[in-house]
């Protein structure tokens, strides 16, 4: 096995009765790479997200994640991998300390080290005003930075990240991408999903899945030459319809 | 004029949540309000759709005013609220009908509002709608809102999750229904949807930072701005961040916005600074403001 390619996926599948939502899809995703997983609504991405990150059972075909094979290793997968999930992580009725607390504890840190990682991650978030403050009452931006860092409480090697920036305004959007970079930068393996086509260009390389399929796969540089167009937003107009 | 807003005021055990609002909206105008989360967009929209009474001030939609013409206005608007207010262990289609069935109409009746968008959902239309897709329930949620005829919509972030391509398909629908005479009052995220407004608020922290059209709001940016380039988009924003002169600097895609401080800048000295910091391939080019440019200075 090639030990750069954290995630390896040949042929995954995963049928609903008789409706294939992700269809036989194959690729790898080399490690510190920010990889776009891009499609359309209902293409299948969170479906595919929640295979490899072992809470779903894939119908057939296979899948390593951080050297785990999701059919028989999915416990090592969740304790080594961080996801943020579409709809929001974080429990609303607890502060931003609680959370980083309960988070910890679900991923078996020690007091000490809750207490270390807690007290980085508030500063790095620049959330010190609001540390005591319910989650709930934080605009969606902060939550979403802070899920994100919430995810990376482990230090995983992969982390997955499922629209994070939906509905999040322009320049928290921007901070959010920095924190991205920023785990790209020291090693950490980003595998995300987003519908805002200027995202897309800020990935290494980018998927794009249609009714189940990976259609393309390239860098964004690439897929705008392939399909002749200037932008990622002309690329998935031109794919996404079929 | 179809929404009108006079001095409205609202707040919560200590947030105030819109700050003395006022403006208006004509009848069959497109109406966008832009804001991060946080704003207060969500607030008027509740008082709008009479959910919710302000401290302070008049509102009025569709000739009704928000206090004394509830129910009047109930049965005349469709809101999509922000939050799904779909019944998940519903199907599709039951859903539609449910929606139908309380306003007094059938799916039948008003399907060719609802058509463009509703096909894309239609194949699962006996799914449940707590199995779809993200987008999908949005989607959905938008026909519901949308299958009584509504004189006045209110959307509250209907895109936010949509698919590149379904959002374009949203808006070319948003355009025929204001043809038909709808007037809208649609919040986004997005701010190349803003540019498809007639009219657009910029709204942060309760308040409103601007009211005009779009082509209008962008001409106000009066600083050049610069779209840079390089081999590596980290370091060059990294670098551009610490570059002591910078006045803004934000990722567009494959380009880094750039404003300069000095009203003198000269941009080969930028690429010098740059080279300085190992980067490559660089490119320096004067590009246009877009409204995402004015928003960040507005917000800043
Ligand atoms: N438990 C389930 N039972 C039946 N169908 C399901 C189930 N979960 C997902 N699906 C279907 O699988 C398809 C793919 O859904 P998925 O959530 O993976 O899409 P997505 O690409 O993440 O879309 P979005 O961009 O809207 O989030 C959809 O048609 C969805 O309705
Ligand atoms: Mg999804």
């Amino acid at each position: 096995m090639n030990t750069n390619k954290v995630i390896q996926v040949k042929e995954l599948t995963k049928v609903f009765g008789d409706f294939t939502a992700v269809n036989a899809i194959t690729f790898d995703v080399e490690k510190g790479e920010i990889f776009g997983f891009l499609g359309a609504n209902g293409a299948g991405k969170t479906t595919a997200m929640k295979m490899l990150i072992g809470i779903s059972n894939p119908t057939s075909g296979k899948a390593t994640v951080a050297g785990f094979d999701v059919f028989t290793n999915a416990e090592d997968i969740k304790k080594n991998i961080g996801y943020m999930s579409q709809k929001f992580a974080l429990y609303d009725d607890l502060t931003v300390k609680e959370n980083i607390t309960f988070f910890g504890g679900i991923y078996g840190l020690s007091r000490k080290r809750i207490k270390e990682k807690a007290a980085i991650l508030i500063k790095e978030l620049g959330l010190e005003n609001v540390a005591n403050k319910l989650v709930g009452s934080l605009p969606l931006g902060w939550k979403q930075k802070l899920s994100f860092s919430v995810s990376l409480i482990h230090d995983p090697k992969i982390v997955f990240l499922d629209e994070p920036t939906g509905g999040v305004d322009p320049i928290t959007r921007r901070q959010f991408w920095e924190l991205i970079y920023k785990a790209s930068h020291q090693g950490i393996t980003v595998f995300v999903t987003t519908h805002y086509m200027d995202e897309a260009e800020y990935c290494d390389r980018v998927s794009i899945m249609v009714n189940g399929k990976i259609e393309a796969l390239d860098t964004p540089k690439k897929l705008k030459e392939q399909f002749k167009v200037d932008t990622m937003n002309d690329v998935f107009l031109k794919l996404a319809r079929g | 004029m179809s929404i009108k807003i006079a001095n409205i005021s609202k707040s919560y055990k200590k947030v105030n949540a819109l700050k003395n609002i006022s403006f208006e909206v004509k009848s069959g105008e497109l109406f966008g309000l832009i804001g991060p989360d946080g704003a207060g967009k969500t607030t008027l929209f509740r008082i709008l759709t009479t959910l919710l009474i302000a401290n302070e001030g008049v509102a009025s939609v569709a000739g009704f005013d928000v206090i004394t013409d509830y129910k009047s206005i109930r049965k005349n608007v469709g809101y999509m609220p922000g939050k799904f207010s779909l019944y998940q262990d519903l199907t599709v289609e039951e859903n539609l009908d449910f929606f139908a069935t309380i306003f007094g109409t059938t799916i039948e009746e008003n399907y060719d509002l609802i058509k463009d968008i509703y096909i894309q959902i239609e194949p699962f239309k006996n799914r449940r709608a707590g199995k779809l897709s993200g987008g999908m329930k949005q989607k959905l949620a938008l026909c519901c809102a949308l299958i009584h005829k509504p004189k006045v919509l209110f959307l509250d972030e209907p895109t936010t999750g949509v698919d590149p391509v379904s959002r374009k398909e949203f808006w070319e629908m948003l355009k025929r229904l204001q043809q038909k005479g709808i007037t809208i009052l649609v919040s986004t995220p997005y701010m190349d949807e803003a540019a498809l407004c007639d009219r657009i608020a910029l709204i942060q922290g309760g308040k409103i930072l601007e009211i005009d059209t779009p082509a209008a709001i962008v001409k106000h940016y009066l600083k050049p701005i610069y779209n840079v380039s390089a081999n590596n988009m980290y370091q060059l924003v990294n670098s551009l961040k610490a570059y002591e002169y910078n006045h803004s600097v934000y990722p567009f895609g494959e380009f880094v916005h750039y404003t300069d401080r000095r009203s003198d800048f000269n941009p080969a000295e930028l690429k010098v600074y740059l080279e300085s910091k190992k980067l490559s391939n660089i490119t320096i080019e004067k590009t246009v403001a877009t409204i995402e440019d004015t928003f960040m200075e507005l917000a800043k």
